[in-house]
């Protein structure tokens, strides 16, 4: 076990030092901090002024029970719900000294920089390079070159290059459930975008495509900031390195995920991370 | 340790059913240690043969814990305190079953000593037997109460043990030099004499692990120790 | 887990009570079956004699003159060709002009006014239209069209015919984008799309194929309207494809050829019905294998 541990540690120690799974470490630099966040559905408040940050570079899951505000906040970080009319959000989410959550920022520009990878894979109605490439003709102009070679970056860095190189002109609904889920992957990352929210993205995949998708993010996090919903702890146990617990709305705690899971600070977290609960 | 009611019940029941061994473990093992202390006093061979031939049940319970916890680990997947709690039961089983080794390894020498002449008084070891004992007791009730206070007076209170443990020393290196034909009994005696002090070492570790189980970190401070036997010269009397 | 928290079993079952529940259970079960049958039998009865007659008179009256020549004076051994050419011009344009409006209006409602008092209202309107008599629609656009103009037009048909395709379009359409799960846009938004790129390139590619379908059935259902061409094209008895003045279309004619005294028109309405009756029935084979067929 601890030769393993010193290997990653190793490898991931060209940002930043220690990994912080096996060093129980976080990376000091947050890349997006939230500062006395409330979210309304109406009137209903669902989100109670929530204070944390992302560290630059690391995967922070969130967890908690159904309704606890942890989707919800997520869909903050890349304004998701401004497309609803009714939600709204209050306070302050930082990244690059800005408030993404004023009304003057620019959306598309935003994420852009925020990708959003969802819980059912969602592939669009066209081939597998179009599909790539639809989110890069959004923000940039390449000619077919430059986009070749941006397509199979994004297929190669979501791990699934091999699998449909020779199939690039066929439809994407033709792939399995977890192909299609890695091609998601790829179509977000095919955007270059800075941090990447993950909502429950393999809620609807077996095992094996569960953990090709966990690998995947341990992958991804050495370029990106990573935000990952899961209603499953085991794989927050297996994927973070920060994770917070979200109840009722409210941050409960949260802490480096060695830690979190094996002697959290909070009762309620207590309870909910061994099962016992209400 | 199962607190509250789990929404698995029968992992709550797991949860206490692996309790319920570490307590039979522990109980077992005391009555090794008083037992073999007893057949050392009372110079009982076949007491002592019984702490012999009765400590491959504490090996089985340990065999037990050991697959049992593996299990819990491979199919509950345990998280935060019953995590903590699966692990201290390991290690707790562990050192329950070297406590059982010690007591058995003394059992044997009393065998070897009842047939010698008697060397001394044995109130010492008395006294230390009932200490360690107690500490043990202690130590795995703070486990099932998770009472940290309690472990914590496991812990500290393993100093008089190592005094008791300095006092024998110096005694039986003072017979042995006083007459050579005590060395065989005597050098039992020291051996037991170190057994029981292994004990109570082990019954401070189990304190330690239960501060662990329950709080989720380590004691910090620097334990009281007084075993100085390893300093200890005795001048021959020429 | 252990036996006493399981609720204590139901006493045992009195075999005489449940032979007797389930005799008056299969009774009626029985009688629903029948009337059930008897009903669709009914129906089928005169949906068959309908169809023997209609392709027994029609094959009978069917020659290849029917596609070759126009209408003629009585015994003068005429055809149908510029009334099958009208109907086509006339459904044709109708089509293109009421699809777009109906899409752009489907999606409206659909992706836009979705929880809106305004497009409530506007599903409302559309669905009364769906529904409305076709002659209402015929005397609006005589109204409209033909009495402030001068007179009766294609033009005045081809628009009648819109607007009664448009609301099958915007139900077709608005139903099929509803279908479009919530994440796929919100999965476009989410890579920084605009919202109308969202709409063009994603959402109307995944409906396109219940939209067409319901393009096709629209066409089914105003191929065969008469009635509101009757106040609008009026019909026209010789060749002709200038819209601004009346024109030839096969429902009118038939109309008005079997009302006739003639038994040569007679036969020639029979022969337009069972035109329209295949092309009807071919569209909606059309129709419904391109929506299984994409599932």
């Amino acid at each position: 076990m601890s030769a393993t541990m010193t290997d990653q540690a190793t490898q991931s120690a060209g940002f930043g030092g220690l990994s912080a799974r096996s060093s129980a470490e976080l990376n000091q630099t947050a890349r997006i901090s939230i500062r006395n966040l409330d979210f309304f559905y109406g009137t209903n408040k669902a989100l109670k002024s929530i204070n944390m940050d992302y560290p630059e570079k690391q995967v922070t899951g969130m967890i908690g029970p159904s309704g606890c505000g942890k989707s919800t906040l997520l869909r903050v970080l890349n304004r998701m719900y401004s497309l609803y009319p009714g939600q709204r959000a209050t306070g302050e989410v930082l990244m690059d000294g800005n408030n993404i959550i004023a009304d003057d920022v620019d959306m598309n520009a935003l994420r852009s920089k925020v990708g959003m990878v969802f819980q059912k894979p969602t592939p669009f109605p066209m081939t597998i390079y179009e599909n790539i490439a639809f989110g890069i003709r959004l923000h940039e102009k390449l000619n077919r070159a430059q986009m070749d070679e941006r397509i199979e970056w994004a297929l190669t860095r979501a791990a699934i290059w091999g699998e449909v190189k020779d199939r690039l002109n066929t439809s994407a609904m033709g792939l399995s459930g977890g192909q299609q889920q890695r091609l998601c992957i790829a179509r977000t990352i095919a955007v270059r975008p800075e941090v990447i929210l993950f909502d429950e993205p393999t809620s609807a995949l077996d095992p094996i495509s569960t953990l090709k998708i966990e690998e995947l993010i341990d992958e991804l996090k050495r370029d990106f900031t990573i935000a990952i919903v899961t209603h499953n702890m085991q794989q927050a146990a297996r994927c973070a390195d920060q994770v917070a617990f979200f109840y009722l709305g409210e941050l409960i705690e949260v802490a480096p995920a060695a830690q979190l899971f094996t002697a959290p600070k909070e009762q309620k977290t207590q309870e909910y991370i061994t099962g016992r609960f209400g | 340790m199962p607190q509250e009611q789990h929404t698995v019940r029968s992992y709550a029941e797991e949860l206490k059913r692996l309790s319920g061994i570490i307590m039979r473990m522990g109980g077992l093992a005391e009555r090794q240690v008083a037992d073999a202390t007893a057949a050392l006093v009372d110079r009982d061979t076949e007491l002592a043969a019984a702490v012999v031939q009765r400590d491959v049940e504490i090996d089985a319970l340990d065999t037990e814990v050991e697959s049992f916890t593996v299990q819990l680990l491979a199919l509950r997947q345990p998280m935060g305190a019953d995590l903590r709690f699966i692990v201290a039961a390991m290690r707790i089983s562990q050192d329950l079953e070297r406590i059982g080794d010690y007591a058995r390894n003394a059992a044997k020498r009393a065998i070897v000593i009842s047939q010698q002449p008697l060397v001394g008084s044995l109130n010492g070891f008395q006294r230390m037997a009932r200490l360690v004992q107690e500490n043990l007791k202690n130590a795995i009730d703070a486990l099932v109460t998770k009472d940290v206070a309690k472990a914590h007076a496991v812990w500290a209170a393993d100093e008089p043990v190592d005094e008791i443990y300095n006092g024998i020393f110096r005694e039986m290196l003072t017979h042995m030099m006083e007459d050579p034909r005590n060395i065989t009994a005597a050098t039992h005696l020291l051996f037991i004499a170190k057994n029981l002090e292994r004990i109570g070492d082990h019954a401070t570790n189990i304190a330690e692990t239960v501060h662990y189980a329950v709080l989720g970190d380590a004691i910090t401070e620097e334990r009281p120790k007084a075993d100085a036997s390893a300093y200890a010269v005795v001048r021959p009397p020429s | 887990m252990s036996a006493t928290t399981q609720p204590a079993l139901a006493p045992a079952k009195n075999a005489a009570v449940a032979a007797r529940l389930g005799r008056s259970r299969k009774r009626g079960d029985m009688m629903a079956r029948s009337l059930s049958l008897l009903a669709t039998s009914i129906g089928l009865i005169f949906l068959t004699s309908i169809l023997v007659t209609l392709f027994y008179k029609g094959f009978n009256a069917m020659n290849l003159s029917v596609f070759t020549e126009v209408t003629r004076p009585p015994g003068s051994n005429g055809g149908l060709l510029n009334a099958i050419v009208g109907s086509l011009i006339q459904v044709a344009l109708g089509t293109a002009i009421g699809t777009p409006i109906g899409m752009l209006v489907g999606t409206y409602l659909a992706e836009y006014a979705r929880g809106s008092a305004f497009g409530g209202m506007v599903r409302f309107v559309s669905d009364i239209l769906l529904s409305a008599p076709s002659i209402l629609i015929g005397l609006f656009v005589y109204s409209l069209l033909v009495l402030p103009f001068g007179g009766f037009s294609g033009w005045a048909g081809v628009a009648a015919l819109a607007i009664i395709i448009i609301p099958i379009v915007v139900r077709t359409t608005e139903d099929m984008l509803s279908l479009i799960p919530n994440t796929l846009r919100e999965a476009v938004i989410g890579l920084g799309s605009p919202k109308w790129k969202m709409i063009v390139l994603v959402c109307w590619r995944s409906a396109i194929s219940g939209i067409i379908t319901g393009v096709l059935l629209g066409i089914a259902r105003i191929a065969g309207e008469t009635a509101p061409l009757l106040f609008t094209s009026l019909g026209n008895n010789a060749w002709s494809t200038d819209l601004t003045q009346p024109l030839p279309s096969l429902p009118i004619t038939i109309y008005s050829y079997a009302g006739s005294p003639f038994q040569d028109w007679i036969e020639l309405a029979w022969a337009g019905a069972l035109v329209i009756t295949l092309a009807v029935l071919g569209l909606n084979i059309a129709a419904r294998s391109l929506f299984s067929g994409k599932k």
